[in-house]
């Protein structure tokens, strides 16, 4: 048998069920938060990952058109022969990315002059400049935005400005040669 | 203060019969009627009931205006417009809230910087000026949240802006700021439901302010208030009692400032706001200039300080992060302004080199207003860094340095003293 002075300092089956029962109050507590956190998070509709196909005949040599996936704008340029190239001489190891930032990795192949880009600035969300005919290009001929200043090239690699990465490319394919699908 | 025991007396029946059960009229007695308030203070320290009636507007008028808005990405631009042109009175309830949340700035700033010039922060009060700080910080996102709710350009790629601020945690590890930012967005852009919930919030934070506000009072009202030479109240002839002195100052304050907040709600009530506004939100096109509210413009400057290199220290990838570390870091630094300031005395009025400081900080500021105000290019980024490392300066290193090299001015023995200056007139004063 336990001495009295025992039966203060040992646990006992008394300590066992108090933590015991604040163990399964704290756990419960928790997985009751969750779903209060989870309701935030984008929903079944907006999940819903809906592909939308795209028929790039009628834009021309050197135009660009502004196309929504996901309610986020993706850019589609029919780049120029000076445009490829220019994007194709510039030195990797100057930019984010390295190898993976090449040109020839940000297009499909066989349709090289075709660019298929997110249209949302890495930096802070703003949709930069560059589509329209009239609107500043930037220091390197690609995307230039408003917002902060970053500016991309013919390839939409960020080139200078406080952007953190390259324009993204979406999941696409080439379904004809003249129709992608995006998503 | 902490010792202050209240006068009150109930005088009727009625009373005496609460006072026993819920002694709240003593409360409110020993808190804003005898309560020994400094005798000299001055019309700076208005500022705090002026607050007050801000945070009562703000919430009175906000009430009206959610009974007619509309939290939808459809109707929300609409629904605007409807309450400033069909609902009646709709267009003094809707420019009294949007220029009440200028005028809440205005005050607040002044209170803070008012804190500053005194020391206000300095023991016993660090808790109180902390609270304040959180105070800050609420009010700035209940007024983030709420330029959403008219659903116009600015408010839009406000938005977008903002909250993407958290995708720089990308940079610490892949995918956790993209998740916390489609976790605010409920979505991969900012829309309708986003809307929704920040609408949701907008009610909400209000309420949680004032809880903060009662905390700020409380922990004011122990350890007592500042006054314009920073000394302790000594003995009974430095203070007198709230009622009647301290409110019909406040009085006088608040109707001047009442007379500014009418001029701009009647006849400029879109001066401090962004004509893009009045353009219903597209996500296909961002303003060709996207700036904040005023009375955010000083801390835009900073975000945008930190481009591809800051003062020719190259930055690479780091860049967002950091422009969002000392976005942040600029408020937060407040919070440690008790302990970064070395120095004993609490009013700059006796600190002849601080003074100085002081309102080069304020300059600081209100250059880093003007060129949040200006597009990020060219010369503009180069003042903007120059700016920010001075406004980081003054608390990281003039604040402890200068406490510690500087001879502060002889301080006066009492509040009185100093109100009335030395020999019989104290004597007098003290009967």
């Amino acid at each position: 048998m336990a001495s009295h002075a025992d039966e203060f300092n040992e646990a006992d089956r008394r300590d066992f069920l108090v933590l015991a029962g604040n163990a399964f109050a704290a756990v419960g507590a928790a997985s009751l938060l969750w779903p209060f956190v989870q309701q935030m998070n984008p929903d079944a509709s907006a999940k819903a990952l809906a592909s939308t196909e795209i028929d790039l005949a009628p834009v021309k040599e050197g135009q660009a058109i502004t196309v929504l996936w996901r309610g986020k704008p993706v850019f589609i340029r029919n780049r120029t022969a000076a445009e490829i190239e220019s994007a194709r001489k510039v030195e990797l190891d100057k930019l984010p990315g390295g190898a993976d930032a090449a040109d020839e990795n940000r297009v499909k192949k066989g349709h090289e002059n075709w660019l298929v880009l997110v249209g949302i600035c890495t930096h802070l969300g703003c949709i930069p400049k560059g589509q329209s005919m009239g609107d500043a290009k930037g220091d390197f001929g690609g995307w230039f935005c408003p917002c902060h200043g970053s500016h991309y090239d013919t390839s939409g690699r960020i080139r200078l400005g406080p952007a953190p990465r390259n324009l993204d490319v979406p999941p696409y394919e080439f379904v004809t040669d003249t129709k992608i699908r995006i998503g | 203060m902490s010792g202050h025991v209240s006068t009150y007396e109930p005088k009727s029946r009625w009373g005496k019969w609460w006072d026993e059960r819920l002694p709240i009229a003593r409360l409110m007695h020993g808190s804003f009627v005898d309560f020994p308030t400094p005798r000299n203070l001055n019309y700076l320290w208005t500022f705090g009931g002026i607050l007050a009636f801000c945070l009562i507007a703000q919430i009175v008028t906000g009430i009206v205006l959610a009974m007619h808005y509309q939290p939808s990405d459809v109707a929300a631009f609409n629904s605007i417009e409807h309450i400033r042109r069909d609902v009646n009175f709709g267009w003094l309830m809707r420019n009294l809230h949007a220029v009440g949340a200028s005028m809440f700035f205005i005050a607040v700033y002044v209170h803070i910087f008012r804190g500053l010039y005194y020391g206000s922060y300095k023991a016993p009060r660090e808790v109180l000026w902390i609270l304040g700080v959180i105070i800050l910080l609420l009010m700035m996102a209940t007024a983030f949240l709420g330029y959403t709710l008219p659903w116009g350009q600015m408010s839009f790629w406000g938005v977008t802006v903002i909250t993407n601020l958290f995708s720089a945690l990308d940079t610490i590890w892949a995918g956790l700021g993209t998740g916390i930012v489609e976790w605010l967005w409920g979505g991969y852009s900012v829309s309708g439901v986003t809307l929704n919930r920040f609408f949701s919030l907008h009610y909400l934070l209000p309420f949680v302010l004032t809880g903060v506000v009662i905390l700020h009072i409380w922990a004011l009202h122990t350890a007592g208030q500042n006054n314009p030479t920073g000394l302790d109240i000594k003995q009974p002839s430095d203070s007198v009692p709230m009622h009647p002195y301290a409110t019909s100052k406040d009085i006088v304050g608040m109707f001047m400032f009442l007379i500014m907040f009418a001029w701009f709600a009647f006849f400029l009530p879109d001066y401090l706001g962004h004509a893009d506004n009045y353009t219903e939100a597209n996500p296909l096109v961002t303003p060709p200039h996207i700036v904040p509210e005023w009375y955010f413009l000083p801390f835009y400057a900073i975000l945008r300080a930190f481009t591809g290199s800051f003062l020719g220290v190259p930055l690479g990838s780091f860049a967002k992060l950091f422009g969002v570390l000392a976005m942040f870091g600029s408020i937060l630094v407040l919070a440690f302004v008790p302990w970064l300031d070395t120095s004993r005395v609490r009013s700059s009025k006796y600190r002849p080199i601080f003074k100085w400081f002081f309102w080069a900080f304020a300059f600081t500021c209100v250059a880093l207003g003007y060129l949040g105000s200006k597009p990020a290019d060219g010369v503009y980024v180069m003042w903007a860094q120059i700016f920010t490392l001075l406004y980081f300066l003054f608390f990281l290193v003039a604040m402890p340095v200068i406490g510690i090299i500087e001879t502060p001015k002889k301080l006066p023995k009492s509040i009185t003293e100093a109100v009335l200056g030395g020999g019989d007139a104290i004597i007098q004063a003290k009967h």
